[in-house]
């Protein structure tokens, strides 16, 4: 995504706001992705527990949101590397050792983009002008991921 | 890669991708339409991702706990049909 881009946005006073047709991240696309992982994790064994499958199923709802934008943004690689290792992929639900690392001096930033970069996938690695980039577009997929799973939700409980 | 790398950033161009998250975020948290602070505008936007995030988890740990009291086919059938709906 070119800079000059950034300033085309339009102010769009909807809550949800489609996902910006550069980023080409089709819903269709992404609800594919989450199938695949959603069948994969049905057909698991039966025995597994529900801490096991509620591990699964966010998982599979990073990986297909990942998946779906690809390559292209750097917080997508992060997710797919993280998913690579086996690690944790929300930062909300972190339990692991912080690495001390040597802090890079950030200057004119505001004290929120430290707590911004820890919550995006990758962000510790991107330069102010990125991480505000790379969390719209999270934001996007984020929100497009919750709309999707409200609507599976209902429709268990809502067929036809 | 973006000529970006290759220029100072300015003031204005942080604060137009600044604007663009706060239309991003929902009516509720957008605290007014006026000039707000970017800090503000950021915090924002860290309390909206973690609220995400949370729902995200709430919602995958509801799924899990209806696949374990639905059989195979009739999961399957559902996904598929909000696929065709979608």
């Amino acid at each position: 995504m070119h800079f000059n881009k950034c300033s085309e946005a339009t102010r769009n006073p909807n809550p949800t706001p489609d996902l910006n047709p550069n980023l080409n991240v089709s819903k269709t696309m992404q609800a594919a992705y989450f199938l695949r992982a959603f069948t994969v994790i049905n057909s698991a064994s039966p025995t597994s527990s529900t801490m096991q499958r509620r591990r699964s199923i966010r998982r599979a709802a990073y990986a297909s949101m990942a998946r779906a934008a690809g390559n292209r943004r750097a917080w997508s690689r992060a997710v797919l590397r993280r998913l690579h290792r086996g690690v944790c992929l929300s930062s909300s639900a972190r339990r692991v050792v912080i690495r001390r690392r040597i802090r890079v001096s950030r200057p004119r930033e505001p004290g929120q983009a430290d707590v911004l970069r820890s919550l995006v996938p990758g962000g510790k690695a991107m330069d102010f002008c990125n991480l505000l980039e790379e969390t719209a577009t999270y934001i996007q997929c984020l929100s497009a991921q919750v709309r999707r799973g409200r609507k599976d939700i209902r429709w268990v409980y809502y067929p036809g | 890669m973006s000529s970006r790398r290759s220029r100072n950033i300015t003031e204005e161009e942080i604060n137009e991708l600044i604007s663009k998250l706060q239309t991003l975020l929902p009516e509720s948290r957008r605290r007014g339409t006026g000039r707000v602070s970017a800090a503000k505008l950021l915090k924002e936007t860290c309390n909206y991702i973690k609220s995400l995030h949370r729902e995200v988890g709430d919602l995958s740990d509801r799924l899990a706990e209806l696949m374990a009291t639905m059989d195979n086919n009739s999961a399957q059938a559902e996904i598929i049909r909000s696929l065709l709906r979608s």
